[in-house]
């Protein structure tokens, strides 16, 4: 019974950073049966997260991308950076989340727990270099994340967002699955490599079957990331979920879905670039106009930011139609600053929860400079970040993004974008001017946290800084993409 | 011949188990068409995948669903209406689904080179073995990640569902 | 022996009517079957895939296939419960708190 096959314990090494996330979450959910103060959970985590931090940035300097695990696992600079994404993403989650939990009474050790397994979920999808392993590592984010929709139990709405998120994502997997078994079928594996070896060298370019293949991951990834017209199921999800859980589903499960499209379509299915961008073309013309139209008539702060993200899915997708890796590298910087200044924006929301007062409505920031400046001002940070107004970060992002689009002739789809852009301006900076310039219907008491307004501070800087020197992100994603 | 007895059940239980009105009758449905897929994956040299399928789809999931089933306590449809206002939709989106898919699948052939998992290979060793010698060294990581899966599959049932002690 | 094209028909006829009982039906739980419906039918598929193409790999994704499908169930269902604790009903049109 021979196997002639065996692992080396050199092979434990790429996947380090996953197994310590993995750990943390299980001390925690330890910890959370001795420890009365959450904050000790919530700290443990962050740690954890830290040290994973730690062991991605050791293996980050391998010049070589290194495959693990019979070509299921791959280390490049590509999923090193996406990880770096994840980590910055759990570690402000829970600083957000530690007094907000302790106000909506939901301050279990569960939660820290599962933001640790949902972002090792999310790692185990950029490094996945086989569509078994993205599946498992998508699921996993997926489940993960199911649950801490619905955390609030006695919330209905916290029910009814697992519940929509829930029975959408089941049927996007469905279709995902559909789409792995086409593609095994018609190129015999699931390597992503080999898939690309096998178009190339087996005659199936022109096959309906590869195309529809193609179709049906781009439908399934096209739920995750919230794209029009699958996005039916992200407002309502926002609105219901714990608003440090929204937070966090905004950036991670969607730069994540980034990373496996960007792995996809440009590692495996590369040599039909044509017919994928053919196919993202309308998506992203749909998402942009879509997310920032119906935006603008939202009352619910969390729906809007919920609309406001799905217009940012489109801006970031015209750096993967570009098809280069320029594009690549463009929609990848978008992805780090979107996730600052989105956790910005959510931070000052979950500010306005306290006891008995929900702070969603848009109303309810009237007047927020005359006793709050602080927060009001950041609060103009971030909105003018997410409208894309100079020398913010937000600007940044859309701008090499916008460049790598004209750069590669589609100069229609950059207008379209500004001028969505430009509408969607509309309801950031609506924020701002009943901020600064309406009266207070009453007064509003924030709540914070010292977690929260380190949260906040980094934020709000890093979305300034990299308004004004763009150059520091940008070489690292280029560095890390172009090795 | 079998396999034309075998796509003909399918597809009548498969739509059995979609329209009936009684959710119970539609799981008592669903295992039937379940032992006929493993049925199937006999045909199909996967003697290991039949037997997880019943033990693991028709012994435990849909168990799992009669159980809360009977939880919830479900009176036996008091509406009339068991489709939604809009299943004519529903329904000439599954028909186009259908055509598509189905013409597209007529066309498939064997393309790429064959593996090495002839039939008679896998009969030697029995399919078990198969999977489980290429499960634990070249499928580990997938394995791995399943089990923290149902790990957090766990955490979440109790969760979301365990009575609240306060 | 059938011809591969044919379990692949096959198939596609269980997705698509796991796809109508989806979209078409108003109670969760048959919504919920329909969607495991649709993952067998993929099973279907792979499996076939798998001995046509002499290859392995069909049948271990099967096997995760259904792991994972062990796990959706179990949260899907908890996270049914959970709602039905606050409201009593599994039809998805009365599910209506949060607008749109």
């Amino acid at each position: 019974m021979d196997t002639g096959f065996s692992i080396s314990l050199l092979d434990i090494r790429p996947i380090v950073p996953e197994i310590t996330m993995v750990c943390a979450g299980l001390i925690l959910l330890l910890l959370d049966l001795v420890v009365r103060k959450k904050e000790v959970v919530a700290f443990v985590g962050i740690v954890g997260a830290i040290v994973a931090l730690y062991g991605t940035f050791k293996l980050y300097g391998l010049s070589e991308p290194q495959i693990a695990f019979s070509n299921m696992f791959i280390l490049d600079g590509y999923a090193n950076f996406f990880k770096l994404i994840f980590y910055l993403n759990v570690i402000m989650t829970i600083g957000i989340s530690v007094k907000y939990m302790k106000v909506e009474k939901a301050s279990y050790g569960e939660y820290y727990a599962l933001l640790l397994f949902s972002t090792t979920g999310m790692m185990i999808m950029a490094s996945a270099g086989d569509l078994i392993v993205l599946y498992l590592g998508l699921e996993l984010m997926a489940l993960s994340t199911y649950i801490l929709a619905g955390l609030l139990r006695g919330q209905t709405r916290s029910n009814e967002a697992a519940l929509k998120y829930f029975f959408l994502g089941a049927f996007s997997s469905a279709f995902l699955l559909y789409g792995i078994a086409l593609t095994y079928g018609i190129t015999g594996t699931t390597n992503i490599s080999d898939i690309a070896v096998s178009l190339l060298t087996l005659d199936i370019v022109g096959n309906p079957v590869t195309m529809l293949g193609i179709i049906f991951i781009i439908v399934a990834f096209g739920f995750k990331i919230a794209l029009i017209p699958f996005h039916m199921w992200a407002p309502d999800v926002y609105e219901g979920a714990p608003t440090s859980v929204t937070a966090f589903m905004s950036v991670g499960p969607k730069a994540a879905g980034f990373a496996v499209l960007g792995r996809v379509l440009f590692d495996a299915f590369g040599v039909m670039q044509v017919q994928w961008v053919s196919i993202l073309i309308p998506l992203a013309v749909l998402t942009m106009a879509g997310g920032s139209i119906i935006a603008l008539a939202q009352t619910n702060i969390k729906r809007m930011l919920a609309y406001s993200s799905i217009a940012h899915a489109g801006y970031m997708l015209l750096g993967i139609i570009a098809g280069t890796s320029i594009g690549l590298t463009s929609t990848v910087n978008y992805l780090m600053i979107y996730l600052f200044m989105n956790m910005g924006a959510f931070a000052i929301v979950i500010m306005m929860r306290r006891e008995g007062f929900q702070g969603e409505n848009i109303e309810d920031y009237m007047g927020l400079a005359k006793d709050h400046p602080l927060a009001s001002a950041l609060m103009l940070v971030f909105m003018f970040s997410l409208a894309g107004i100079p020398p913010t970060a937000g600007f940044i992002g859309k701008f090499y993004v916008f460049m790598a689009a004209i750069h590669e002739g589609y100069t229609y789809l950059a207008i379209i974008a500004v001028v969505f852009s430009a509408v969607s301006a509309f309801f950031y900076l609506r924020i701002v001017v009943y901020m600064y310039m309406k009266d207070p219907k009453e007064s509003v008491t924030l709540t914070t946290s010292p977690s929260l307004s380190i949260v906040l501070a980094v934020t709000a800087m890093m979305v300034l800084i990299l308004g004004i020197f763009p150059s520091i992100l940008l070489n690292l994603v280029r560095y890390s993409i172009l090795g | 011949m079998f396999f034309a007895y075998f796509a003909g059940m399918l597809t009548v239980l498969s739509v059995l188990v979609v329209t009936r009105r009684n959710p119970v009758h539609s799981v008592l449905w669903m295992l039937v068409l379940f032992v006929h897929i493993a049925g199937l994956y006999l045909f199909l040299n996967a003697e290991f995948m039949a037997a997880i399928q019943i033990i693991v789809y028709a012994g435990a999931i849909l168990v799992l669903f009669l159980f809360v089933i009977m939880l919830l306590d479900l009176k036996k449809d008091e509406s009339v209406r068991k489709f939604q206002n809009q299943w004519f939709l529903g329904l000439v989106i599954g028909l186009i689904f259908m055509v598509v898919l189905v013409s597209t699948a007529s066309k498939i052939t064997v393309i790429p080179p064959l593996g090495e998992y002839s039939v008679d290979a896998i009969k030697s060793e029995g399919s078990m073995m198969t999977i489980g010698k290429i499960l634990y060294t070249e499928y580990l990581l997938p394995f791995e990640i399943a089990s923290l899966l149902l790990l957090v599959a766990i955490i979440g049932a109790v969760v979301l569902a365990k009575r609240r002690i306060e | 022996m059938v011809p591969l094209s044919w379990y692949i028909m096959l198939s596609a006829v269980m997705f698509s009517i796991g796809v109508f009982g989806f979209l078409a039906r108003r109670n969760l739980i048959i919504i919920f079957m329909s969607i495991e419906l649709m993952l067998n039918s993929v099973n279907i598929s792979l499996v076939a895939f798998s001995h046509y193409l002499q290859s392995m790999r069909g049948q271990i994704l099967v096997f995760f296939v259904i792991a994972v499908a062990a796990a959706e169930a179990a949260i899907g269902l908890a996270i049914l419960i959970a709602y039905y604790k606050n409201n009593p009903t599994i039809k998805v049109d009365e599910i209506t708190g949060l607008k749109g």
